[in-house]
């Protein structure tokens, strides 16, 4: 775990985040002038911090390289360097950011050709990428914390696109709420480390984790963990993720799928040392990944719009991620992979509904899908490919990672172990029915279109990317695990892997897999395939699915938990300083103003009286002379 | 220096006499209604006080306050009261409640006091005199100046200054500004008295009157005084003329008649004030 | 008869020329009150100047009636003023300076 100085082209790492910045600032600051060639700009920066990236991971060779930059804090004992950690970790990390980046800004050319804000959505998913970066690049915990108040903005912005839209601005502050929520636990757990260890760079906390007292390590992996739940929109803070669909479908697929909601799973992964010094924040870790996976893959299937289902299934995803990480060693590199395939198929897939939906003029409801199979040939091809991709169809991507994670979890050998892989079983087969009851109620059956709807297929430059993404979907995963192992480039970062003693073979683990999956999928063409699918959603339905439409009540926890009490707590607070506060201070103020106004009554403005008044004061002056000279 | 200057008889008497004389010219100061009565009290107690101070080897201070004070000051006044209308007469009513008790307990409390004070600090010190500083070779007035142009002489100064900045404040003070261009030629005002019904000229005062004070307005054939001829600024006499005017209130109130210093036109048309 | 003689009658004007200025209601009277409290300081000046045989006194007295010369020209002219936009001389007229 030593890092060396910089050397080549990775000294100009720094460039990755400064090409991105660049163009948000220029577009800007640059006003409607650049509104003819902002996407452009906006795009080539992305594609350059690609290429650079790439030129980067290339020369990387498995060592950790450390670009120092200047000095950032320099207070008393707080002394922070602004730095660069560039290890095989933040390598992945820049790759996937750059890459679904620089193929969305693509896709966004033609998804957003008719918007009179294109150059700002531009700015935004620029400034959105240079803070991703900041936040995988970042040497030490303030860096991260710049990145990740960053990617909070830019993510705030862009949900809130349409901010003319109350649903889009409402969404916007839920999320950007529910963010500070995770934050604070976040900003809580770097207070921790700088005053129990003084310092807060990435490899001053890690190498002292061990002389840390257990109860302080942990307080900070759970801290860690809220902010990492924050972000990633996991349980107990899972609620904002589905709302944020309402900012365009380009922002869905890159930040709210592919990459921002993926930055916890890289805090609790850069994060391994301080949870290998504590198993229960590492359970807790494990516990927030088992509840949110089944919490998204049971909404996922209830709901109505195409996207919510896809946020509901990135909901769950990342919990599979996050029960990865928090199995320990074994899990990390499963969790990535899956993050990084997930990346893939997941932007593939909200780039596909995009295209569905710019189709159908920005409809969302799938009920008034169908039929599009024929229509939108290629967007069902690769979003068909996606599909099966996700749901862990054999040799796609999917199946490699998800099973991995399984396995991992049945690894553990004892009865959590059990628990949590037919958990992690019984969710894929969920995953498996939502997503194909999607693709029935899009692609198959009888066309429910709204009257005057006429589907086309999309422009090459939003297909071009989706049919690059569906590739990935289909190679990645083999790519990342059988061709050229992601266990083994990781290797400097987690240490050798270890020789897995499995407790399930991996071929019985794949088969069970498959056939709940495919099990799934039988279910959804029972359910819905096989019928005709209303246009309205019916109404009288059984409790389980009223709760999952309703997300299992998170909102309505969230209200009666938080805001109804705080909405108690404030109008007391509210009632005490009016009367309270306001009284004590209105009261002495009365008192004064009012006894003033009556000492003000005998100034009457006769200057008799005033005369009077000082031939008073002589009588006494020259009383009190007399008093004290005659005695 | 002569320790003790022993007080002869002569100066009791002119204290004795001229005393009592200053004392009631100060009370008749404050109780006589009328203001120009007022002023004539007090310059009846200025010139004792100016007697006292050539009695005290004061001679230049004693004619200065006879010159000065009563002779100018005080010739001030009266033009001043002349000038704002002999109507302030005051009231007998005090206005404000409690003014008149108050002022008098406190000023017989404050003459007690002062008046003790003084005669329990005073009593039987020694007199120098002055005639060690002045007297057969040097005049009053010669000490007077040699103090005043040597240890005095900033503060001499200080009060030409003082003087000066006093003149120039009283004529800005009285100075009515009128805006250029405001003043009506010749031309304008004969034009505007031929537009009224009167163009010839006002009646001057004391026609028909017996005496002829600008105070004694005209009198109409039919015996009313004619307002038209009420000079401005002073408060217009009773006639004693016969017949006997139909009533004084037609005359208006002094106040309605007073307009001197108005700069307002004239309700008179074609007043003569411009 | 001695010097406190003269003292004690500067006393009482002055107590006389003080309740005249809270009694009388008229400018100039008021002023007139104000210029009879000076004339007593004088007097009380130049006996102590007597008694103490120096002439500081009597300059003292000389100043006290410049400087009460200046006071009635510009006190005067304030009057004049004052009448020209009340129509009054009276000081209970003057009575803005108020709560």
């Amino acid at each position: 775990m030593d890092t060396a100085p910089a050397d080549g082209l990775i000294t100009s790492a720094w460039l990755l985040i400064a090409l991105p910045l660049a163009g948000a600032a220029v577009l800007l600051l640059g006003g409607r002038r650049t509104d003819r060639w902002g996407h452009l700009l906006g795009t080539g920066t992305v594609v350059a911090a690609f290429v650079l990236g790439l030129l980067c991971t290339l020369q990387l060779d498995g060592r950790r390289l450390d670009v120092d930059l200047f000095t950032f804090v320099a207070t008393g004992s707080l002394d922070v360097q602004a730095g660069l950690l560039f290890d095989p970790l933040s390598a992945v990390f820049v790759l996937l950011i750059t890459g679904v980046g620089a193929l969305i800004h693509v896709y966004s050319i033609g998804y957003m050709a008719h918007d009179p804000r294109r150059r700002r959505f531009f700015a935004y998913l620029n400034l959105f990428v240079a803070a991703m970066l900041l936040l995988v690049l970042g040497d030490n915990f303030v860096a991260l914390y710049v990145g990740w108040e960053g990617v909070g903005l830019a993510s705030y912005l862009l949900i809130a696109f349409w901010h003319e839209r109350p649903s889009a601005a409402t969404a916007a502050k839920k999320a950007f709420i529910m963010n500070r929520v995770g934050d604070v636990g976040l900003a809580l757990a770097i207070f921790l480390m700088f005053a129990q260890l003084g310092t807060v760079s990435y490899d001053g906390v890690f190498g002292a984790v061990g002389t840390l007292a257990g109860g302080t390590v942990t307080a900070i992996g759970l801290l860690l963990l809220l902010g990492a739940c924050g972000k990633s929109g996991q349980f107990p803070l899972q609620a904002w993720l589905p709302d944020a669909m309402e900012g365009p479908t380009p922002v869905s697929a890159l930040i709210h799928a592919a990459t921002m909601v993926t930055a916890g799973v890289y805090l609790i992964a850069r994060c391994a040392p301080v949870y290998d010094a504590t198993p229960t924040a590492r359970a807790a870790v494990l516990a927030v990944g088992a509840i949110t996976l089944m919490i998204g893959a049971i909404a996922g299937c209830a709901q109505d719009d195409i996207k919510k289902v896809l946020a509901y299934s990135t909901v769950s995803q990342i919990g599979y991620m996050f029960l990865a990480v928090g199995l320990g060693p074994v899990g990390y590199v499963a969790g990535l992979a899956h993050l990084l395939t997930h990346g893939f198929f997941k932007a593939g897939l909200f780039l596909g509904a995009g295209s569905v939906m710019h189709a159908m003029d920005d409809d969302v409801d799938m009920r008034r899908f169908g039929g599009l199979a024929s229509r939108m040939k290629v967007t069902f091809v690769t979003f068909g490919l996606g599909y099966l991709a996700l749901i862990g169809f054999p040799f796609l991507s999917g199946f490699y990672t998800k099973d991995a994670i399984i396995e991992a979890a049945f690894d553990r050998g004892d009865g959590w172990g059990y628990l949590l892989g037919g958990i992690a079983i019984l969710a894929a087969g969920l995953t498996a029915f939502y997503m194909t009851r999607l693709m029935l109620m899009t692609f198959f059956g009888r066309p429910r279109w709204e009257p005057g709807v006429h589907p086309h297929e999309s422009p090459s430059v939003m297909t071009a990317p989706m049919v690059l993404l569906a590739v990935g979907s289909v190679l990645a995963g083999f790519l990342l695990v059988v061709a050229f192992p992601l266990e083994e480039w990781l290797t400097p970062v987690f240490g050798e892997p270890e020789a897995a003693e499995h407790v399930v073979a991996p071929l019985v683990v794949s088969i069970l897999v498959t056939v709940v999956m495919a099990l799934g999928v039988l279910t959804a063409w029972l359910f819905v395939g096989r019928r005709e699918v209303p246009v309205t959603a019916p109404v009288r339905v059984s409790p389980v699915t009223r709760a999952a439409r309703r997300a299992l009540y998170a909102d309505a926890v969230n209200e009666s938990l938080f805001m109804r009490p705080g909405q108690w707590l404030t109008r007391a607070l509210v009632f005490v300083d009016n009367r309270g506060v306001d009284g004590a201070v209105n009261g002495l103020a009365a008192t004064l103003g009012g006894s003033s106004s009556r000492l003000g009554r005998t100034q009457t403005g006769f200057v008799r009286s005033y005369a009077l008044s000082m031939l008073g004061g002589a009588v006494v002056v020259a009383g009190a002379l007399l008093a004290v000279t005659a005695g | 220096m002569n320790p003790d200057v022993v007080i002869g008889t002569g100066e009791a008497v002119v204290f004795w006499v001229l005393g009592p004389i200053a004392l009631a010219g100060a009370l008749g100061m404050v109780l006589s209604r009328n203001a120009v009565h007022s002023a004539l009290w007090l310059v009846n107690t200025m010139l004792a006080l100016g007697v006292f101070y050539v009695v005290q080897e004061a001679p230049f201070l004693g004619a200065v306050q006879i010159i000065v004070y009563t002779g100018a000051i005080m010739i001030l006044f009266l033009f001043v009261l002349m000038l704002v209308g002999r109507d302030s007469s005051d009231s007998v009513v005090e206005t404000l409640r409690g003014q008149r008790v108050a002022a008098i307990v406190l000023g017989l409390g404050f003459a007690g006091l002062v008046g003790a004070g003084i005669a329990r600090a005073t009593q039987g010190i020694p007199v120098a005199g002055l005639a060690a500083v002045q007297g057969a070779e040097t005049s009053n007035i010669e000490a007077i100046a040699e103090v005043l142009f040597t240890r005095y002489l900033l503060a001499f100064e200080v009060t030409s200054a003082l003087l000066i900045t006093a003149a120039v404040g009283a004529m800005v003070l009285a100075h009515i500004e009128r805006e250029p261009g405001t003043r009506p030629t010749q031309k304008e005002l004969s034009r505007a008295r031929f537009l009224t019904d009167r163009p010839q000229t006002l009646p001057g005062p004391g026609v028909f009157a017996r005496g002829n004070s600008v105070a004694a307005p005209a009198l109409l054939p039919d015996g009313r005084l004619a307002e038209d001829s009420f000079a401005t600024g002073i408060e217009p006499q009773e006639v004693e003329q016969m017949p006997r005017p139909t009533g004084r209130a037609e005359l208006g109130t002094p106040d309605a008649a007073l307009g001197t210093l108005d700069p307002a036109p004239s309700d008179v048309p074609g007043g003569r004030d411009r | 008869m001695s010097l406190t003689h003269y003292l004690v009658l500067a006393a009482i004007l002055f107590t006389i020329g003080a309740v005249g200025v809270l009694v009388r209601r008229n400018a100039i009277v008021v002023f007139m009150c104000v210029e009879l409290m000076l004339n007593s300081v004088n007097l009380t000046l130049v006996t102590f100047a007597r008694a103490s045989g120096t002439l500081d006194g009597q300059v003292m007295a000389f100043f006290v009636m410049v400087v009460a010369a200046a006071e009635v020209v510009v006190g005067l002219a304030i009057i004049m003023s004052l009448f020209r936009t009340r129509r009054s001389a009276s000081v209970d007229d003057a009575n803005l300076l108020k709560y």
